[in-house]
């Protein structure tokens, strides 16, 4: 048997090559026509869904607006000392002269306005009024005098500082901003207190998103029980209503939650009639914390329920009739038996509707007023309202994180295996 | 034996419909003595699986009433009936190690830490189970004549006086599952547990069982030892069902004693032991095991003509196949003995058989 012998090198094929290598150039074309099956799918995640994040999530930290638009300045100020206390020389004025005529022409000074406006406020208009003035300034004379005349702002040290703490193409302001810090003369430091508002939002966001996963567990899984041990046909019925929300717009269920919730609506005007609550003490439900929980538990809940059911199927009756020939009483076979193995269900059920809950948007939106909105509202108003899209992208990258941690502890605790959809 | 030892379990005109409109199980009666081995034995649909559900609490009886010990049980939950019972597929808790699962029963009666530990332990070594290497692993880490042993040490370990097996041997090969036939029937015997034992193996029912309730429609058709079963079939359907059968279709024609004269549809007249016809002019069938079937037997008192038709070589064994009496699903073993006859096909020779071994039964 000289094969049997050689066995320490490579199995070879039939040929003369190594088989490992055989196996792969066998496999080679299939995996090249498996790839261009998926291809289209592919090039169009990549292109529509991919990309836009990517580029949107580079904006968290992007700055290139303010070395562009004052690439002398940012040069000359590297001589000089923010911690000096004075505003810089002549050479450095000159420069910024020089790069606020090009800005002007491009009409590029605004944006760069809104930009340090961030950091700094009032620095937008001092950037607009300098823009429209620069063009008369004397070459020759004082331009540290000339620019202090327009506006005083360019003889305090602090708009300098801010200048160049901001000339780097990256930054790390917009994420210091997202978790309510900024970057100060001496370093990261706290924002003042009542400015503070994005630490709070994103635990409040947690905190309700626990909230709603918790009652959407405690509402669904007695229904998927049912359902799952009902005879199909009648489960079948019930499903459809479970599935009904699902065929239903968003903000028609939304709106419906409003006009039962509200202190003139069904809800309050029945309470009241029957004299439970005065006509004074009508229950406020809707525009806060309650009316977010309770319409986001209302959209959520086939989230818990359909993995909830799915699992359950799969669980035969005989292991409760075993657990009773065996002495246990209902709730003892259902607490030892038929719970721990409905876990991977609840396990997917909770990931899937926490998940969903922590960016949710339309509903806190629409029902949640002041106290009951998330930090994804918030996201959406920098996005579309004050256009900040640098800080918007911060706080998407924060949530995107947090929501990854969460899942890598879960994976870490339950273990991602055990979640069952089916 | 007192009469409660006597009638240990017992059903009374006990009936069960699921719709409301036909019945599963038609009034059943049956006395169960304790220590016995007794096992329903009939075709899917027979109503026997529902017995043994209506004796375990899931399901309730429509009519009459069940006693356990002297006590109708027919209020009392499952879980207080204090009964063993073997699933189909052995329902095994899954998240629960071996150990985990034999202890479940005896944790839930909150037996000491220690006690369990013992009784476990016991209960392994019972079912050759005892090594170290098992109590630790889940059931499927299990083989499948291992997760058997592990159901059967279950349904044992907190001794009850009843053990209840549903078909628990149906999901494990053949060798396998002769060789669980013997350890249960073992078991059993060293135990004294009484065990009521579900299947439609009628090979599994006649190796183990003290006696075997043959169900059929919702109604017992037999209750009798393995051996009168076959030897003495009662009637048409208890005689196809156990073991293999020769069916001759005929009309009595005299009745005296407890013979009969059967006329058969190709004409000729042979004498039949009369067990469960019902007079002159009635038809009948006729059984008569194929090894009691007498080759070229001049001395045999019924005889009939028969052409071979097939012959199959078995070893021990020849079947042969024949046409008798205007039918050619006839089989007689030949055993393959130094004087055994030798056939060919298409050969005519004279059978014949004792008027015993011929039953006179109802027409099927």
């Amino acid at each position: 048997m000289a094969n049997g012998e050689n066995v320490s090198g490579p199995i070879l094929a039939a040929d003369g090559r190594p088989l490992r290598q055989s196996l792969a150039r066998a496999l080679r074309l299939q995996k090249l026509r498996a790839l261009m099956l998926i291809a289209p799918l592919l090039i169009f995640i990549l292109v529509t869904f991919a990309a836009p994040i990517a580029d949107m999530l580079f904006r968290s930290v992007e700055n290139a607006i303010v070395p562009e638009t004052l690439p002398l300045t940012v040069a000359a100020l590297e001589d000089w000392d923010d911690a000096s206390g004075q505003p810089p020389g002549e050479k450095v004025f000159a420069a910024l002269r020089q790069d606020l005529l090009a800005a002007v022409a491009a009409k590029a000074h605004t944006k760069l306005g809104s930009r340090l406006n961030y950091e700094q406020t009032g620095v937008a208009s001092l950037l607009r009024k300098t823009g429209r003035r620069v063009k008369r300034m004397e070459e020759d004379g004082d331009l540290a005098a000339q620019f202090a005349k327009i506006h005083k702002s360019w003889a305090d040290p602090e708009t300098w500082a801010t200048i160049k703490r901001f000339s780097n193409a990256y930054t790390s302001g917009y994420f210091l901003n997202a978790v309510d810090a900024k970057l100060g003369a001496t370093g990261i430091e706290a924002r003042p207190e009542n400015e503070r508002i994005y630490i709070f939002l994103f635990e409040r966001t947690l905190i309700l998103s626990v909230v709603i996963t918790v009652a959407c567990l405690l509402i669904g899984y007695p229904v998927a029980f049912l359902l799952a041990t009902l005879p199909m046909r009648t489960s079948n019925m019930l499903m459809i209503l479970v599935l009904l929300p699902f065929w239903t717009s968003l903000l028609v269920r939304t709106s419906a939650w409003k006009v039962l919730l509200q202190q003139q609506g069904v809800i309050n005007d029945t309470l009241v009639f029957l004299g439970i609550v005065g006509d004074g003490a009508r229950l406020a439900m809707i525009n806060n914390q309650t009316g977010t929980i309770i319409a986001m538990t209302h959209i959520l809940l086939p989230f818990m329920i359909l993995p909830l059911y799915s699992v359950m199927r799969t669980i035969p009756p005989s292991y409760m009739r075993a657990a009773k020939s065996l002495g246990a009483t209902d709730w003892t076979a259902f607490w030892r038996v038929y719970f721990p193995q409905s876990v991977p269900g609840i396990g997917a059920g909770a990931i899937l509707v926490f998940i969903l809950a922590i960016g949710y948007y339309i509903t806190p939106e629409l029902v949640g007023g002041t106290s009951g909105t998330f930090i994804s509202n918030r996201i959406a108003y920098h996005i579309s309202s004050s256009l900040n899209w640098g800080l918007a992208a911060a706080l998407g990258v924060i949530l995107l994180v947090v929501v990854l941690v969460l899942y890598w502890l879960y994976d870490r605790i339950i273990g991602i295996d055990n979640v069952k959809l089916g | 034996m007192t009469d409660q030892d006597r009638a240990f379990v017992m059903f009374d005109g006990v009936q069960k419909s699921y719709d409301g409109e036909t019945l599963v199980v038609k009034n059943l009666n049956l006395e169960i003595a304790r220590g016995e081995f007794l096992t329903m034995l009939g075709p899917s649909g027979s109503g026997k699986t529902t017995c043994l559900m209506m004796l375990a609490g899931f399901e309730v009886a429509t009519h009459g009433q069940i006693n356990l010990g002297g006590r109708p049980i027919n209020n009392i939950p499952p879980h207080k009936r204090g009964i063993g019972m073997v699933f189909q597929n052995y329902a095994l808790f899954p998240h629960m190690t071996v150990a985990e699962n034999l202890a479940f029963p005896l944790q839930v009666r909150r037996m000491s830490r220690a006690e369990v530990e013992e009784k476990v332990q016991r209960a392994l070594d019972m079912v050759q189970m005892g090594g170290t290497e098992f109590a630790g692993r889940r059931p499927a880490q299990l083989s499948g004549g291992q997760q058997q042993r592990v159901a059967l040490a279950r349904a044992l370990v907190f001794e009850p006086d009843l053990v209840l097996m549903d078909e628990p041997l149906g999901a494990l090969d053949k060798q396998l599952r002769e060789h669980m036939q013997y350890e249960i029937k073992h078991l059993h015997e060293r135990l004294g547990v009484t065990v009521v034992y579900v299947t439609h193996d009628q090979s599994e029912a006649l190796t183990m069982s003290d006696r075997i309730a043959v169900f059929n429609d919702g109604v017992i058709q037999q209750l009798a030892t393995p051996e009168d079963l076959y030897e003495r079939p009662e009637n048409a359907f208890v005689a196809q069902f156990i073991g293999e059968n020769n069916k001759l279709d005929g009309m009595v024609t005299a009745f005296a004693d407890k013979e009969a004269r059967v006329h058969l549809d190709g004409a000729e007249e042979i004498g039949a032991l009369a067990v469960n016809c019902r007079g002159v002019g009635f038809p009948t069938m006729l059984s008569i095991r194929p090894e009691r079937v007498l080759i070229a037997e001049p001395s045999a008192p019924n005889q009939l003509q028969g052409r071979v038709v097939e012959l199959i070589y078995l070893g021990d064994h020849i079947r042969c196949r024949m046409e008798v009496a205007g039918r050619d699903d006839f089989i007689v073993k030949i055993p393959n003995s130094a004087k055994h006859s030798m056939l060919r096909v298409g050969e005519t020779t004279p059978i014949g058989w004792l008027t015993n071994d011929c039953r006179a039964l109802d027409a099927a």
